[in-house]
């Protein structure tokens, strides 16, 4: 690597990276307000998914999974969304903060993810039977994990870390692609997976008394994400930080050395 | 109280599927956390070091000094 292009991208950062302060006064404001409402939903919404909600007259208490299965689906593939939305305004008007909230996004979508498949396989081995099926729904989010997971290397792949996440965000916008899959995957290849019952055109066709504990687990996933984002942003803006202040320094003492000989 | 507990016969799978969720998420933000940590610790150490250099240098203000360090 050149040190000209070392020095330009270093005095960007500086510039680019002036502004976000004000960003996160504001986030820091909110933070703890969060974690309440994190701390409040769970305290509401995991006594009623795992006591006061009646086992299901087919499925009794495996039904219980739902309330951390579902969420989880619904985070994995709104995670991706923001991310790709982020990458779009980051590649289109080189917002460093939405590049920074990006490749934030990553871990706390794959964690998601994660967590669904392994809630729905433990849940697949009661109800159908099995842990696992190649079945349309199944396939197609795990390929979202790997999609994360590539994200995340990708980020990392570059001895520059502004081009990493550039490229980074270039892969998540093509991904994008996977979320249409994901949700008609359960009418196009209809195997072993539900189909919605929720987020229906006809509304909502779970019970009632099953929805409302779902949403409030559902919210407080929900606010969890952007609790957890708020953490990563500032990780990935001081590791911004690090390096600029890394090349700075390196710089300096090149140029001490050159004078003092 | 007992009955809670079994689920129904359905214990390893209802308890294991929050097991699963509680220590993905909670391992993450322990571990986004650690690593705000210390990245903002390695980042007072330079400071330091920057700080003990230009004093070294008899507090002589350097050129690239003036870009207006980021401050946290």
């Amino acid at each position: 690597m050149p040190l000209p292009q070392d020095e330009r991208t270093t005095v960007q950062m500086f510039t680019r990276f002036a502004q976000p302060a004000r960003f996160f006064a504001l986030a820091d404001r909110i933070a703890p307000w969060l974690w309440g409402l994190v701390i409040l939903g769970l305290a509401v919404g995991l006594p009623w998914a795992l006591i006061f909600v009646q086992p299901d007259y087919q499925q009794g208490d495996t039904v219980r999974i739902m309330y951390v299965h579902v969420p989880a689906a619904w985070m994995a593939m709104f995670v991706y969304a923001s991310m790709a939305i982020a990458s779009f305004v980051a590649l289109v008007w080189r917002h460093p903060l939405a590049e920074i909230a990006a490749v934030a996004s990553a871990p706390i979508g794959a964690a998601f993810t994660f967590c669904a498949l392994v809630t729905g396989s433990l849940w697949g081995k009661p109800m159908w039977g099995t842990y696992w099926e190649w079945d349309g729904r199944m396939t197609s989010v795990l390929i979202l994990f790997f999609i994360y997971l590539a994200h995340i290397a990708l980020s990392q792949a570059f001895e520059d870390p502004a081009q990493g996440r550039r490229i980074a965000n270039i892969f998540a916008l093509v991904g994008v692609l996977i979320l249409p899959i994901i949700k008609f995957s359960v009418e196009w290849w209809n195997t072993l997976h539900q189909s919605a019952s929720v987020f229906r055109m006809d509304g909502p066709t779970i019970e009632p008394s099953m929805l409302w504990p779902l949403l409030i687990m559902g919210l407080t996933f929900q606010v969890l994400y952007f609790a957890l984002l708020i953490v990563r942003m500032h990780s990935e803006m001081a590791a911004v930080r690090l390096r600029s202040s890394r090349l700075a320094l390196m710089r300096r003492e090149q140029t001490s050395e050159a004078v003092a000989s | 109280m007992a009955d809670f507990f079994a689920m129904g016969g359905y214990a390893a799978y209802v308890w294991g599927s929050y097991l699963v969720v509680a220590l993905v998420l909670g391992g993450l933000l322990v571990w986004s956390r650690q690593q705000l940590k210390s990245r903002r610790a390695a980042l007072a150490r330079l400071k330091a070091q920057e700080d003990r250099r230009t004093e070294i240098a008899g507090g002589e203000p350097e050129q690239t000094n003036s870009t207006g360090t980021p401050q946290d």
